[in-house]
């Protein structure tokens, strides 16, 4: 048998080696390409449509003359129908119509409505205005009117950036914690290093993989934002890349963290679903941090998630530089320093 | 490697989990180029020692000198020059067979190419094959090619063949077989009493701990000084086994699980006085067997177990 020795090619070099594992790995498990790519998408896509602006809708009402009708088209956004008084009771109470408006005594409009219903007072309101105007009144002063419908401050623009640090943190701990603790399961861990494997390499390998995945499914996802929503991207990119990166890196660490010293694939689950739980409601993803009560917000705003949704919607919507999100930049590496000097102490390899 | 130097020396080891002694006061010399088994129930302490041999594990007491040299100082060299075969490891699912042997490949400085390995131990047909999808022997035989792949001058081999079905057993035994006209050191353990006598050149017998009997399987089982066993059932009948110590020819008796067992220096009188003293009290014979003494004896003659309570 002959023995090789000395030089070899790069893809033998045993990071390479470690990397490429990592890689096949991934690409082979089914459920891992769709938890990191499809399902943020899919929840991005269903969440954009759920929320998505309207155009304001015309408000149906109900005129008893043909007279009132008319004066009411004055306002654009009603569209009133000439209706008897007792089919416009009925459009009424089966929600057909919004507001009946009747001739009242001495030329005067009555208007039967539910004040409970904000559509009903709003057709009062414009249909008041239709017919002050018809009836020649002016509005006392210019007015015009100034919509707020510009990418960047729809619920899909806050969105996206909140998805873009949940899907870091939910593929940084899942990569990291669950090929860690089923290699340990598997004494896998511990049959590697009865090898001269390097143990700083194979842990590397992790945070080399992450690096090309994560640009994957981030530009994937911000990708899918931009194309279909237009969400957009007023910030630096090379500062946005740098901030995903360290994000990654952080719950990466996270990761390892809680992964340290889990020898079952259930411990695990249930370690890294408590560790995430608090943070997928806390921290500001779906809906602001800022709604919860002011005692818990310091706790909230140190928490990783929060940081990394808070500092990728400061890139991508209000374009702000690295300077301005320093805090929270601090706060992502602080964790990440952290959580990953404790794991190597923590550490069980076998 | 020259014979006689010695590839594995362990003095006075020592190693408890809490209360439990796994290893208590273990003394060892295996030579370069030998086949040496340490052989034992489940729980004897055979995988604390090899995985102390390792380096996975740290003595509580005692010296290990692998190689010559010592994991407090050479951990790095002996790791280049040691194959290990671990009990119950389970290689990564999803990946090849090829991919598997050159991850492992990458480790070594110096070795063989994963072709060469791959047909050592005849998974040729199996190169891109996932690791899931292959049989129980097929994943024993990558898990040793996985030891082999640094070129070893010791390999471990922690019971390459519990749980394999006879064939893939026999397998293995071959390719062991073929590393030791190698001239390879192989550390081996097991708790199947022919495994050990077939392939290793010295056997240290383990139980609680501690080694109680050590020397060539051939040393071991004359120790006993009965080359036959003769095992046999009554129907039931309540006997006192003294009976048969005193028959000619038997060296010692004892009652067995369903029946008695008899080591027996000579056969052909031992077994006619036999038959001769149960047709005297009108005892019905139900079973009766001899073989040769093996190593299973020598453990049962030592401790009144057998090597697997099954």
């Amino acid at each position: 048998m002959k023995i090789e020795t000395g030089r070899r090619a790069f893809v033998d070099h045993p990071l390479v080696q470690l990397t490429l594992v990592r890689f096949r790995e991934f690409r082979r498990e089914p459920e891992a390409v769709f938890w990191v790519f499809i399902f943020p998408i899919l929840l991005a896509a269903g969440l954009g449509i759920a929320f998505r602006n309207r155009p304001a809708e015309v408000v149906r009402v109900g005129a008893e003359s043909a007279q009132l009708a008319s004066a009411l088209r004055m306002e654009k956004t009603l569209a009133p129908e000439v209706v008897s008084r007792e089919a416009g009771e009925r459009g009424l109470r089966t929600g057909r119509i919004v507001l009946l408006a009747l001739a009242g005594p001495q030329g005067g409009v009555v208007y039967r409505y539910d004040d409970t219903n904000p559509d009903g007072r709003a057709a009062r309101l414009l249909a008041e205005r239709a017919i002050l105007r018809a009836a020649g009144v002016h509005d006392p002063a210019p007015e015009s009117d100034s919509l707020v419908r510009e990418p960047g401050s729809r619920y899909i623009d806050f969105l996206i950036p909140g998805l873009v640090g949940m899907n870091l943190m939910g593929s940084g701990m899942w990569g990291m914690g669950f090929t860690i603790v089923d290699a340990r399961r598997r004494n896998l861990l511990k049959r590697l290093v009865a090898t001269p494997m390097s143990r700083a390499q194979y842990l590397l390998s992790f945070l080399l993989s992450r690096l090309t995945l994560l640009f994957v499914e981030v530009a994937v996802l911000v990708g899918f934002g931009v194309a279909v929503f237009g969400t957009p991207l007023r910030g630096s990119l090379w500062e946005l890349a740098a901030l995903c990166v360290l994000s990654a890196f952080c719950f990466s660490a996270l990761g390892l963290l809680t992964a340290s010293r889990v020898r079952t694939i259930e411990a695990a689950s249930g370690l890294m679903n408590a560790v995430m739980l608090p943070m997928w409601i806390a921290s500001g993803v779906f809906f602001s941090a800022e709604r919860f009560p002011a005692v818990v917000q310091p706790f909230i705003q140190a928490l990783p998630l929060t940081a990394v949704a808070n500092v990728l919607r400061a890139n991508m919507i209000e374009g702000a530089g690295l300077a301005q999100v320093r805090g929270e930049v601090a706060i992502i590496t602080a964790w990440l320093v952290v959580c990953f000097f404790v794991a190597l102490r923590l550490f069980r390899w076998r | 490697m020259a014979n006689g130097k010695v590839a594995l020396r362990l003095r006075g080891l020592r190693k408890a989990y809490g209360d439990v002694v796994a290893v208590d006061g273990v003394d060892l010399d295996a030579s370069a180029g030998e086949c040496f088994a340490l052989l034992g129930p489940n729980g004897a302490g055979k995988t604390t020692t090899i995985e102390i041999c390792e380096g996975l594990l740290a003595a509580d007491a005692g010296t290990v000198e692998v190689l010559g040299l010592t994991w407090e100082t050479d951990a790095r060299r002996l790791r280049q020059r040691l194959g290990v075969q671990l009990q119950e490891t389970q290689l990564a699912d999803k990946l090849t067979v090829e991919e598997t042997l050159r991850l492992f490949r990458s480790f070594y400085e110096r070795g063989p190419a994963v072709a060469d390995v791959v047909a050592m131990v005849q998974l040729e047909e199996k190169t891109g094959a996932q690791v899931r999808h292959l049989s129980g022997g097929q994943k024993q035989r990558l898990a040793i090619a996985c030891a082999l792949v640094g070129d070893p001058d010791l390999l471990f081999l922690d019971e390459p063949t519990t749980g394999l079905d006879p064939q893939a057993r026999r397998q293995m035994w071959e390719l062991i077989e073929q590393f030791k006209r190698d001239g390879r050191t192989i550390i081996l353990t097991t708790h199947y009493m022919d495994e050990a006598e077939r392939l290793s050149d010295h056997v240290a017998i383990m139980d609680h701990g501690k080694v109680i009997s050590l020397g060539t399987p051939r040393e071991l089982i004359a120790s006993i000084g009965a080359d036959h066993v003769v095992e046999f059932a009554t129907g039931g009948a309540a006997l006192d086994v003294t009976v048969f110590e005193a028959l000619k020819g038997v060296r010692r008796a004892r009652a067995d699980t369903g029946g008695f067992q008899l080591q027996v220096t000579e056969l052909h009188l031992a077994v006619p006085a036999l038959l001769d003293e149960l047709d005297g009290r009108g005892i019905e014979l139900t079973e009766l067997r001899t073989h040769s003494a093996t190593l299973e004896d020598v453990f049962v003659t030592l401790t009144g177990r057998h090597l697997r309570e099954d």
